[in-house]
C-alpha cells in the first residue's frame, strides 16, 4: 500500500521532497527497525581512557590471544562492571575479529551482562534445593517489593534482582545473597527487612553527605 | 626445593607427618591440640571465617601454646554448619557461631570439658553425640574421593604429602609403563563420575592409541547441576588429589598440557586451585622433568561463564577455545579430535579424585566396593526436604532408603516422603516403590532416572510434581544452547505446555501431546543435555499421572500454583 502511495505523491509533484523523504524514512524504519537488543543502543556512558588502557595492557600481556576471548571478557567485565557495546567493539577490533563474534559469546553466557547493575545485587538462589524449600515465593516477594523483574534494576539504581543457580549453601536453603552477604533460611516475611537494611544504609550515607 | 626422586618425596613426607599427627591420633604430645574449622562455601556462608578469627584472638589472649587452628575443606554435614572438630580429643561440634568461640577455648581447651550445647543431638535417640564416627550421618559412609576433605588444610601441600600424596604419581612415573597405569584404572572398573558412566580406563586407552604429538587432558569442573556441589567441595577441600590424578592421566595418555575448566561462580575453588598449582610447581611436581623423568606436564585454568551445556565435553572444548559453548556432532569424539583438533581426554573432578587412591591401594581394593558393573563409591549432594542436608559418599549398591532415612535422617516436620530426584535436570523421580533398589548406573537408568553428577533432591508430600517438572524444564529451556531444533524449540514448547497445565488451561489432549513431544525430543536432540531434558516430565508423568490430570480436570486439586477457576462452577469440588 505504502509503495503505491509514495508513487502517487511523486507523480503529483506538489509535495516537497522533504515530505517524500519522510515517507521513505517511515518505510525504512518499518523494515529495518533496530533489534530490541540493548547492545545496539548507544550506551550513553563514557568510560575513562585509563580503563581501556588497562584492558589493552591485559590483552597485550597475554601469551596468545588464540582462544582467549572468554578470558578477556571476564577481565573486561571486572574492569567495566558490565560489557556495553563500545567495550565489545573495542575487544573485537583489538583481536581483529568481527564484533558479532564477540557479541555471540557475550550473549551466550549468563555470567556476562550488557546492562549496568544496581548498587546492590540481590541474588536469589534458584537451585533445586532452594526451589523445593520455597525460593520461588521468596523471589516473587522481592519482585513485588522492588517492583522489578529479575535482571532488572530499580529506578533509583539501588537494587538489581538476579536469579542464580545454586550458590552452594544448600544447607541454608532458601538462600539470598546481597552483594557478598549470605542470608540463609529466608522466609517471605524476611524480605522487607532485608531490603530495608540496605535502604537505611543508603539514607544514612546520604545524610552524611548532606552534613 | 624440587623433588627429583621418590626417595626425596618419602623424606619430605617423614618431615611433614608432624603437621597432621594429632589428627591421625599418632603420638599425642602434651597439651597440643588442633582445632579444625570447616572452610567450605556452605560453612563460610554461616560465618565460619569469624569463628576462626575469634578463636585466634581468644587463644592469643589466653596465651595457649601448642594449639593450632586449621581451616579444612568441607566436612559434608552442611545442615549443621559451621563445623568445628577438636583433635586429638575427637570432639565434633556443630552450628558453632562466632560467639561460641569463647566457650570452646575456655571450657574445652582450658578446662578439658566438652561444651554440651554445641554437640550434635541424635534426633532418634535424643542423645548428644560427640564423635564423628558415632553420628548416623557418617556411619554408613565410606569416603574415598572425599578422603581428605575435612581432614587437611587444602592450602598446604605438605599436609597432602604427609598423607601419602603424590606417591601414586611418583610410582607411576618411575616404576610403571603407560600401559600398566591404564591397566590398573581399567581393572578397578572406575566409571566416569560426571554422569555418563563411561569407563575411565577405556577412555584413556583410546586417547593413548591416537597418533599425535600433542594431546590434552581436561578436567571438567563445570558443575552446572543446580543443587550438586561435590566437585566444588573436592576442589576446595583437596585440590592436590585432582592435580596429581591429572598428571597421572597425562602420563598415561601421553599429554603434556592439562586444563581445568572451572565455573567462574566458584571463586573459592579457583583460589585454592591456584594456590595448589603454585605449590606443586614450587616442589617440581608440575613442570619439566617431574620426578627426574623426561615427563613434563603443566596445568592451566580456563573459566566458564555460566552455561550448563558446557558440562558436555564437546561444548566444553568449544568453550575452552573461547567460542560459544555449543556441542558438536559426535563422532569424531574428543579422544580423536578435541581441543584445537588434538586428541583430548575429558574427565570429571570426582573421577580424578578417585585415581590416586586406586593407584596406591590397588585396583582390587577399589573393585571390592560397589556392584558388579559399578565399582567404588559415589558422592551425592543430599538436599531438599531432608533433615541432614550435605555431601555424602556411599559405596555403589546402597539403597536409596539407606541414604535418605539412615544417613539423611528422613523428612523434616514429620511429613511423608514423596519422591527423590536423582541426576538433576537430566534425571527423573524415584518414588517409594523404588527406594529399595541398589543404586548404580544401570539400575537408575532402568528406573527412568540417571546417576548424573550426583544431585539428590528429596521431596515431601507438599511438593507438586508438575511444578517440579516445570521448574526443571524452565532450567533446561534457559540453558539449551540453540544449536539443534529439538533442543531450542522443543524445550520451549514443552515448558509452555507445562505452564498451560499448571495454569489450568490445558485439556487431556494436551497431556498426550506433551508426552509425544517429550519422547520426540529425547530421540532427536543433538547432545546429552536435551536428550535427557524431558526425563523429569516423562518420569513424573509415569509416577504422578493423577497430578497432571488433576490440573486438567480440576478435581481434588493438589496443592500447587495457578489454581484455575472455570466460569462454570458446577461439578467443582472445593
Amino acid at each position: 500500500m505504502q509503495k503505491v502511495r509514495i508513487k502517487f505523491h511523486i507523480e503529483r509533484k506538489n509535495y516537497s521532497w522533504q515530505i517524500i523523504y519522510k515517507y521513505f524514512e517511515k518505510l525504512v524504519n518499518v523494515m529495518t527497525k533496530p533489534q530490541d537488543i540493548d547492545v545496539m543502543k548507544p550506551t550513553g556512558q563514557e568510560f575513562p581512557k585509563e580503563k581501556y588502557d588497562e584492558l589493552e595492557a591485559f590483552i597485550n600481556n597475554l601469551e596468545t590471544t588464540k582462544g582467549a576471548l572468554i578470558e578477556i571478557l571476564h577481565k573486561a567485565q571486572e574492569i567495566f562492571r558490565y560489557l556495553p557495546r563500545d567495550v565489545q567493539l573495542f575487544i573485537a577490533r583489538k583481536l581483529g575479529i568481527p564484533g558479532a563474534e564477540v557479541f555471540g559469546v557475550v550473549s551466550f553466557y549468563s555470567y556476562f551482562t550488557t546492562k549496568p547493575g544496581g548498587k546492590h545485587t540481590v541474588s536469589v538462589c534458584m537451585g533445586t534445593a532452594c526451589f523445593v524449600r520455597g525460593a520461588d515465593k521468596v523471589i516473587e516477594k522481592f519482585k513485588e517489593v522492588l517492583g522489578i523483574e529479575s535482571n532488572e534494576t530499580t529506578e533509583d539504581g539501588l537494587f538489581t534482582i538476579k536469579d542464580v543457580r545454586c550458590i552452594g549453601a544448600c544447607g541454608l536453603a532458601p538462600v539470598v545473597m546481597v552483594d557478598g552477604k549470605v542470608y540463609g533460611r529466608v522466609k517471605v516475611e524476611d524480605v522487607d527487612g532485608i531490603i530495608n537494611t540496605y535502604r537505611k544504609q543508603e539514607e544514612q550515607n546520604a545524610d552524611k553527605v548532606l552534613r | 626445593m624440587q623433588i627429583k626422586s621418590l626417595d626425596e618425596l618419602y623424606e619430605l613426607r617423614q618431615e611433614s607427618t608432624g603437621k597432621i599427627a594429632l589428627r591421625l591420633h599418632m603420638g599425642t604430645s602434651g597439651n597440643a591440640k588442633t582445632i579444625m574449622v570447616c572452610g567450605g562455601t556452605g560453612c563460610l556462608a554461616s560465618d565460619s571465617d569469624k569463628v576462626i578469627k575469634n578463636l585466634e584472638l581468644i587463644i592469643k589472649a589466653r596465651k595457649l601454646e601448642g594449639t593450632s587452628i586449621v581451616r579444612t575443606g568441607c566436612f559434608g554435614f552442611c545442615e549443621q554448619g559451621p563445623i568445628v572438630k577438636i583433635e586429638p580429643d575427637n570432639v565434633f561440634y556443630v552450628r558453632v557461631g562466632p560467639k561460641d568461640a569463647k566457650d570452646l577455648v575456655d571450657e574445652h581447651l582450658m578446662k578439658g570439658n566438652r561444651v554440651e550445647r554445641l554437640l550434635y543431638e541424635d534426633p532418634q535417640k535424643n542423645e548428644k553425640v560427640h564423635t564423628q564416627e558415632e553420628m548416623s550421618f557418617y556411619k554408613k559412609q565410606s569416603r574415598v574421593a572425599l578422603r581428605n576433605c575435612g581432614l587437611i588444610n587444602p592450602e598446604d601441600i605438605y599436609e597432602y604429602i604427609a598423607l601419602g600424596g603424590y606417591e601414586a604419581l611418583g610410582k607411576a612415573l618411575t616404576q610403571m609403563s603407560r600401559d600398566q597405569v591404564i591397566d590398573i584404572v581399567k581393572k578397578s572398573g572406575l566409571r566416569g563420575r560426571g554422569g555418563g558412566g563411561f569407563p575411565t580406563g577405556l577412555k584413556w586407552e583410546i586417547t593413548k592409541s591416537q597418533q599425535s604429538n600433542v594431546k590434552f587432558i581436561i578436567c571438567n569442573a563445570d558443575e552446572g547441576d543446580p543443587g550438586a556441589f561435590m566437585d566444588r567441595s573436592i576442589l576446595e577441600g583437596d585440590p592436590h588429589s585432582v592435580i596429581e590424578a591429572m598428571a597421572i592421566g597425562a602420563y598415561a595418555i601421553g599429554a603434556n598440557k592439562g586444563i581445568v575448566y572451572i565455573r567462574a561462580e566458584y571463586p573459592l575453588a579457583i583460589e585454592r586451585l591456584n594456590t595448589a598449582l603454585r605449590q606443586a610447581r614450587e616442589l617440581g611436581l608440575l613442570g619439566k622433568n617431574i620426578f627426574g623423568t623426561d615427563f613434563s606436564f603443566d596445568i592451566t585454568l580456563k573459566y566458564g561463564a555460566g552455561a550448563f551445556v558446557c558440562g558436555e565435553e564437546t561444548a566444553l572444548i568449544n568453550s575452552c577455545e573461547g567460542k560459544r559453548g555449543e556441542p558438536n556432532y559426535k563422532p569424531p569424539y574428543p579422544a580423536e579430535e578435541g581441543y584445537w583438533g588434538h586428541p583430548t581426554c575429558v574427565n570429571n573432578v570426582e573421577t580424578f579424585a578417585n585415581i590416586p587412591v586406586i593407584m596406591t591401594k590397588g585396583a582390587e581394593w577399589f573393585a571390592t566396593m560397589g556392584t558388579e558393573k559399578s565399582k567404588g563409591t559415589k558422592v551425592f549432594a543430599l538436599a531438599g526436604k531432608i533433615n541432614n542436608v550435605g555431601l555424602v559418599e556411599v559405596p555403589m549398591g546402597i539403597t536409596l532408603r539407606e541414604i535418605i532415612f539412615d544417613i539423611g535422617g528422613g523428612i523434616p516436620n514429620g511429613k511423608k516422603f514423596k519422591a527423590v530426584q536423582t541426576g538433576g535436570p537430566s534425571g527423573g523421580v524415584i518414588t517409594e516403590q523404588g527406594l529399595d533398589t541398589p543404586i548404580d548406573y544401570d539400575s537408575l537408568l532402568e528406573r527412568g532416572s540417571m546417576m548424573g553428577s550426583g544431585g539428590m533432591i528429596v521431596m515431601d508430600e507438599d511438593d507438586n510434581m508438575v511444578n517440579i517438572a516445570k521448574f526443571y524444564l524452565e532450567f533446561t529451556m534457559d540453558e539449551a544452547c540453540g544449536r539443534c531444533g529439538p533442543g531450542r524449540i522443543g524445550t520451549k514448547r514443552l515448558f509452555e505446555m507445562l505452564h498451560n497445565i499448571t495454569a489450568g488451561k490445558a485439556t487431556m489432549a494436551d497431556l498426550d501431546a506433551l508426552k509425544q513431544l517429550a519422547y520426540m525430543i529425547k530421540d532427536s536432540a543433538l547432545c546429552g543435555l536435551c536428550q535427557t531434558a524431558p526425563n523429569p516430565v516423562i518420569s513424573t508423568m509415569k509416577h504422578f499421572w493423577h497430578e497432571y490430570v488433576a490440573f486438567v480436570k480440576d478435581v481434588d486439586h493438589p496443592r500447587g500454583e495457578g489454581r484455575y477457576t472455570p466460569k462454570n462452577k458446577i461439578g467443582m469440588k472445593s
